[in-house]
């Protein structure tokens, strides 16, 4: 029981960007960047307090590396920036973003999932990805949709297209998911373990995708066991610092 | 505002063990003048008899089976739009009781049928509507049961109560009209102007004790759930490798 | 809007179409409900004739119970579901989508199979076409109402048989009013259009109530 919740998590808000006026021949290059605010963050799972207290400010181009150990809330923190995970207390803003849109519809969410049908083809998966999630491009963010088969031939599965995804081995089925946020430009990605499921050369390949995302004016939040080479980046390490005992999530006395 | 202080499960534990006692006294008295008038100064029935006391078992459970619903819902709503902690505990609690109350009723009408119609059950617009009720609550209750997470059953109920409260009415115009095609109309009718005082007193008090027993057991259910929610999380407290509570700490970006 | 809700169908009627045949299994399932129900009742045709619309529905009602626990569940369990709660499309439409396409899917053979079923029940032309228009009307109800059971249990491993418990009660009605249209096709005093379009009316009433309790579920359900 986690009794009182005194500030439910408003996780919708996008500011407008502060003096943002846009050019009319729509160059936005000096409006104020995208900003990822989260103040306070506190999840409950199943009862349990995961974290709590937990804040970072992002801004565009830049990345943000989970780390800690297993168990400790990685993937529940990028569930919840991903609005899949309710916050049971703080606040998480996106300066600049769309004001129509909530911040979970700015990010792509690249889970351990590949959300592949296994019985469409490789090519319907990623046309029908492409129509249904609606595209989130605030100024200051560069991402254009890549045609399908041009970054599915980048990723090396172009000669898949027509074959039914249950074909594709682990690696193809990761990268045909990887693929997805290519053709939907989104400012910020949510990566989960990003680099499961692939060799060395696909990691690479992968690294360079990620700082090209950066470059475009992008925010990667990233949790990861492995070094990922990613400039300029920002390090976030969850880790257990308060002892069992003195956890304070119930203010209510035994009775 | 009250409703505010509940919030708290500590408050709201102290003051329902300070009301209890009250409640449970009042419930009692309430039964004891009820049946006493039930059963000594209400008049037989001049065509029915003494089965005439069976309504006063049975009218009261009745109501109380659609109060309870009501009252799921109304925590549904606190649930789902006012987000008060407490209201998917006090529809869980209710689920229960309304079931009981609901079987209650279900029971003391088939018994009462059983001289009136001649069987115990018959498919009268009542007791079809009422059965559905029933199955609700049992499909509530499971529902309750299957989802381990206490946080999302609760919400996944309060939809649930609340899209069953919106077809409740529907259910009941329905099984009307069917029954009409395919009955005649029901001998059953307690409501209505007509009912004399002298039957009307008892079922009143009757009314008021089932009431409060509702209450009371609604009260000490909410207790125990809440008591059954902390000792699970003792318990997921006692499991965990690490301590529950992570802190964040960044450093700057580096190239600014 | 149309163009992703008409992706969303597509996709979904590609998929119900290449999967394990579910469609078929549906009318299989249908076919098997009716064949049983003269083994019970004794093949009188007189009976069978006067009960059939009612069988027909009933039929109708678990087939169509019986397939739905997929219909969120897929999704869920390879992970589209997260990227449909992200995709910023409203969620309601999302679900209306998917119950259409479930419908043409499952619903629509249902009631292309239940002519072919009534002449095994004796029923008279009437009534055949009767029960068929009116499978036509109320099966789109039945496909919405169990949507809500469907995004309840969405989360859990067999939620198949709570499914049809929780979903049963709220379809009573459309059951109530299917068989009463139906019926009062054949029996002279009774009026038709009456039953007909209360019948009408419920199936317009879960096409609201189905997708906007059935979003809020899964909303609720994301983990």
């Amino acid at each position: 029981m986690n009794s009182g919740r005194p500030s439910p998590l408003r996780n919708t808000r996008c500011l407008p960007s502060s003096g943002a006026h846009p050019n009319k021949d729509g160059t936005n290059q000096r409006s104020a960047p995208l900003k990822l605010i989260a103040e306070h963050l506190a999840v409950d799972r199943g009862g349990r307090r995961v974290f709590a207290g937990l804040g970072f400010t992002l801004t565009a181009g830049h990345a943000l590396v989970i780390t800690g150990a297993n168990g400790v809330g990685k993937s529940t923190l990028l569930r919840t920036l991903a609005g899949l995970v309710p916050a049971g207390e703080g606040r998480l803003t996106l300066e600049g973003g769309e004001p129509e849109r909530s911040v979970a519809e700015h990010a792509h969410y690249f889970g351990h999932d590949s959300a592949v049908k296994r019985a469409l083809t490789v090519l319907e998966n990623l046309e029908f990805l492409r129509e249904f999630t609606a595209p989130a491009r605030p100024q200051g963010f560069a991402g254009k949709a890549l045609a399908s088969r041009e970054i599915l031939d980048r990723l090396g599965i172009g000669h898949t297209v027509n074959l039914p995804a249950a074909y594709l081995s682990a690696g193809q089925t990761r990268r045909l998911a990887l693929a997805r946020l290519f053709v939907s430009p989104r400012p910020i990605w949510l990566m989960d373990e990003p680099t499961s499921a692939l060799d060395t050369a696909s990691e690479a390949q992968l690294l360079g995708f990620m700082n090209g995302h950066l470059a475009e004016g992008g925010l990667i939040i990233t949790a990861t066991h492995s070094r990922l080479a990613l400039s300029p980046a920002a390090a976030l390490h969850l880790s257990a610092a308060v002892a069992p005992d003195a956890h304070e999530d119930t203010e209510e006395e035994p009775a | 505002m009250a409703l505010i202080d509940l919030a708290n499960p500590t408050r709201f534990l102290s003051l329902s063990r300070a009301l209890l006692p009250w409640l449970t006294g009042l419930c009692v008295l309430a039964f004891a003048v009820g049946l006493y008038m039930a059963f000594f100064v209400a008049p037989e029935d001049y065509q029915q008899g003494d089965t005439v006391r069976i309504m006063y078992i049975h009218v009261p459970a009745a109501w109380l089976a659609m109060m309870c619903y009501s009252i799921m819902a109304l925590s549904s709503l606190g649930t789902l739009v006012w987000k008060h902690p407490l209201a998917d505990v006090s529809a869980k609690a209710a689920a229960p009781l309304g079931a009981a109350f609901t079987f209650m009723s279900l029971i003391t009408g088939s018994l009462w049928g059983k001289p009136m119609w001649g069987t115990y059950w018959v498919w009268d617009a009542r007791l079809t509507s009422v059965l559905v009720l029933f199955i609700m609550y049992l499909g509530l209750m499971a529902l309750w049961r299957t989802m381990e997470d206490p946080i999302k059953a609760g919400k996944a109920a309060a939809v649930l109560t609340l899209v069953g409260a919106l077809n409740l009415p529907i259910i009941k115009f329905s099984v009307d009209w069917w029954n009409t095609l395919h009955q005649p109309a029901s001998v059953m009718r307690m409501d209505g102007p007509t009912i004399h005082p002298d039957i009307l007193w008892p079922l009143l008090v009757m009314a008021l004790a089932f009431t409060l027993l509702f209450f009371v057991l609604h009260l000490m259910a909410m207790q125990n759930e809440i008591l059954r929610r902390r000792v699970t999380a003792l318990r997921q407290r006692a499991a965990a490798i690490r301590p529950a509570t992570a802190t964040a700490s960044v450093r700057s970006a580096a190239a600014e | 809007m149309s163009g992703w809700f008409s992706a969303l169908v597509a996709r979904e009627l590609r998929l119900a179409l290449r999967v394990g045949g579910g469609a078929l299994i549906g009318v299989l399932f249908f076919l098997a409900v009716v064949t049983v129900v003269p083994f019970g009742m004794g093949p009188d045709l007189n009976l069978l004739s006067r009960v059939g619309p009612a069988i027909l529905w009933i039929g109708a009602l678990l087939s169509t119970l019986l397939g739905l626990d997929r219909l969120f569940q897929a999704d869920r369990d390879d992970g589209s579901l997260d990227l449909v709660l992200m995709a910023g499309r409203p969620m309601e439409l999302i679900v209306l989508a998917k119950c259409l396409a479930h419908w043409v899917a499952t619903g629509v053979p249902l009631v292309l199979a239940a002519p072919v079923l009534a002449v095994f029940l004796n029923l008279e032309p009437v009534a055949i076409g009767a029960v068929t228009l009116t499978l036509l009307v109320g099966t789109p109800a039945l496909t919405l109402i169990g949507a809500i059971g469907a995004a309840l249990t969405v989360s859990l491993r067999r939620g198949g048989l709570l499914l049809a418990v929780l979903v049963v009660p709220l379809a009573i009605p459309v059951l109530i009013f299917g068989v009463s249209a139906a019926d009062a096709a054949v029996s002279e005093p009774m009026p038709f259009l009456t039953p007909f379009l209360i019948l009408c009316a419920l199936s317009l009433i879960s096409a609201v109530v189905g997708p906007v309790a059935a979003a809020a579920a899964l909303r609720f359900s994301a983990d």
